[in-house]
């Protein structure tokens, strides 16, 4: 038996998303919105510009299953790549600041140990064969514990729907032995789908290459099978901490602590119950 | 490393843009906050009219049997009213998932509110006599759990202001819906048979107290959002209004009027406490700070010097 519970007929699938290569064209946020007949984020206002450097979609949410997110940064302008495109004017200063972007094609972590799954009142939203995590729209009704739930922020109500949608890793899709919509439309390959053990092993020496090359900012997120989480089934390599993505740095899964909360509340029950006895007891003024 | 030393570390958190990490609650206002007083409201009523029924306090029975009925189905009209698709409201008992708060308190606050209408037919038609009370005594076994539940179903989430008070949020709601409870008697029984409410109402206050200081005071960085803001202005109305309601049910003898008003301001206590509680995990969610830096001081606590934390090269 797997962690989630499948017996291991089928390899758990998965995301890796290397961010080193993304050059945030957004085709995956397209093409997921096309294959997955996703809305257009609400009304006319939401077309507006962001202000977010290149990020007009702001982040992962009932109507955005992919996101790329676009963090603008001043460094020195050594750190600034040289494309070698001609330029206009005296060749820029060596110790001048410069501007790099890191790009990065968020999504649904599917992971391990769920919180939106755990909290799933009706069991809407259940564990695929793939070992991913998908809400089945006849059955969610917009009760929305979900989204409170993930700690990566990602599950959201669509308002004028009422239920709860986010990622399913293509789920008509990979069943065929198809892609992604989003790892088939990335030019760069920075989203790859495959058996999650795979990936990790290839994650791990891209992230060996890199620190061989001098990037030793380039670290895996979201691989670790110990985690909060219990590892994601959508994981990534960053080159910079977490949060500067939009990313929580040390997710748990907020189930980890329910027996402890459950017997908490038993506790606090019984001293209810206790205190109303008491009340009872004695004189009756 | 104490908790002071650990926040010492991240003198300011990062994040993309200022934007949230964590989504806020999906629920409305009013309807939840209004569903965690009503239900806890009839709990504690519920646990009272059993005991009053048995120990000859007729009218607080009465009292409190209505009170349980009208608030759980009050609170059952919150919730589904709540819901993105209230038709589906019946899917709350399609399965029954422990792992889920809102799973179990579903298949605590469906027998409560079915037991409660029950048991407040009986004592309002005066038929059903011993299945009535056989009714009433269920409501108030279950009472104590409808006070309580609610307190996990918060807790039981990635908003940081719920999550990191899950220690004290069962005893918060326990001792508010214990207070609002014995509010509800206060201001509708005479004063001839209230003197359960009264020591009830003082231990819900202290109780309340105490697990509200924790939680203003001993959750780190996240404790502000108990303090400030719209959270901390309702908290401290519902601080206030506590006392004020103890103290009249202590001063105030056997005048009808002050016991009026001290069941008045529980209840008031009781509305603001939920609501504050409430407006705490929203603003808990807004600022990623409330969501980073406790992450960031449990690594630091848990690595100690190890290497490769989690996110960081490695
Ligand atoms: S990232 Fe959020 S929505 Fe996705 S599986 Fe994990 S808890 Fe669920």
């Amino acid at each position: 038996m797997s962690e989630s519970g499948y017996a291991d007929a089928q390899p758990r699938m998965g995301f890796f998303t290397d961010t080193s290569v993304c050059i945030g064209c957004k085709a995956c946020e397209v093409a997921c919105k096309e294959w997955n007949l996703v809305p257009a984020a609400g009304d006319a206002s939401d077309m507006d510009l962001l202000g977010l450097s290149y990020d007009n979609t702001g982040d992962l949410g009932a109507n955005s299953w992919r996101h790329v997110a676009f963090v603008e940064q001043q460094v020195p302008a050594s750190r600034v790549d040289n494309l070698g495109m001609p330029a206009i004017g005296a060749p820029e200063q060596e110790d001048e600041a410069g501007v790099r972007w890191l790009m990065s094609s968020d999504v649904c972590k599917h992971c391990t140990h769920a919180a939106c799954l755990d909290v799933c009142p009706t069991g809407a939203l259940f564990r695929t064969e793939f070992d991913t995590v998908v809400v089945q729209p006849d059955i969610c009704n917009g009760c929305g514990y979900c989204v409170p739930a993930c700690p990566y922020g990602v599950i959201e109500k669509r308002e004028e729907d009422g239920r709860a949608f986010k990622c399913t890793l293509c789920y008509d899709r990979i069943g065929d032995g198809l892609e992604p919509a989003c790892a088939q439309a990335c030019p760069t390959d920075s989203i790859q789908y495959g058996e999650l053990d795979e990936l990790r092993e290839r994650a791990e020496l891209r992230k060996q290459a890199l620190h061989d090359d001098g990037v030793t900012e380039a670290r895996l997120y979201g691989d670790d099978p110990d985690d909060g989480v219990g590892g994601d089934g959508a994981f990534f390599l960053l080159l910079d901490e977490p949060e500067a993505y939009g990313l929580p740095p040390d997710p748990v899964v907020t189930t980890r602590d329910l027996p402890a909360m459950w017997r908490r509340a038993g506790a606090a029950a019984l001293g209810v119950a206790a205190a109303v006895v008491a009340s009872f007891a004695g004189a009756r003024r | 490393m104490s908790r002071e030393q650990a926040m010492v570390a991240p003198a300011e958190s990062r994040s993309y843009y200022g934007r949230p990490i964590v989504k806020e609650p999906a629920w409305e206002q009013p309807d939840v906050p209004l569903y965690l007083f009503l239900g806890g409201t009839a709990g504690a009523s519920a646990s009272m009219a059993a005991l009053a029924r048995a120990t000859g306090l007729p009218r607080l029975a009465r009292t409190g049997t209505l009170v349980a009925a009208g608030g759980s189905l009050a609170s059952v009209v919150a919730l589904i009213h709540d819901l993105g698709r209230p038709e589906r409201f019946l899917y709350m008992l399609r399965v029954f998932k422990p792992t889920s708060p809102l799973s179990v308190g579903s298949w605590i606050l469906a027998p409560f509110s079915a037991l409660a209408t029950a048991s407040a037919a009986s004592t309002l038609t005066g038929r059903l006599g011993p299945l009535g009370t056989l009714a009433g005594a269920g409501t108030g076994l279950l009472g104590p759990a409808m006070c309580t539940y609610t307190a996990v179903l918060l807790a039981d989430t990635a908003t940081p202001a719920w999550h990191e008070g899950r220690r004290e949020l069962p005893v918060l709601f326990a001792g508010s819906a214990a207070a609002s409870g014995a509010g509800a008697a206060l201001l509708l029984v005479p004063t001839t048979e209230t003197a359960p409410a009264r020591r009830l109402g003082l231990a819900g206050a202290a109780a309340e107290r105490a697990a509200g200081h924790r939680l203003e005071h001993d959750l780190g960085v996240v404790s502000e959002t108990y303090r400030t803001g719209r959270a901390g202005t309702l908290l401290k109305a519902g601080k206030a209004l506590t006392a004020v309601g103890a103290g009249l049910s202590l001063l105030g003898g056997r005048s009808r009027l002050a016991s009026a008003a001290a069941g008045a301001a529980y209840l008031a206590a009781g509305v603001c406490t939920r609501f504050g509680v409430f407006a705490a995990g929203v603003a808990s969610a807004r600022d990623p700070k409330y969501t980073v830096i406790p992450q960031r001081e449990r690594m630091a606590r848990n690595t100690k010097g190890a290497p490769a934390a989690r996110g960081r090269p490695s």
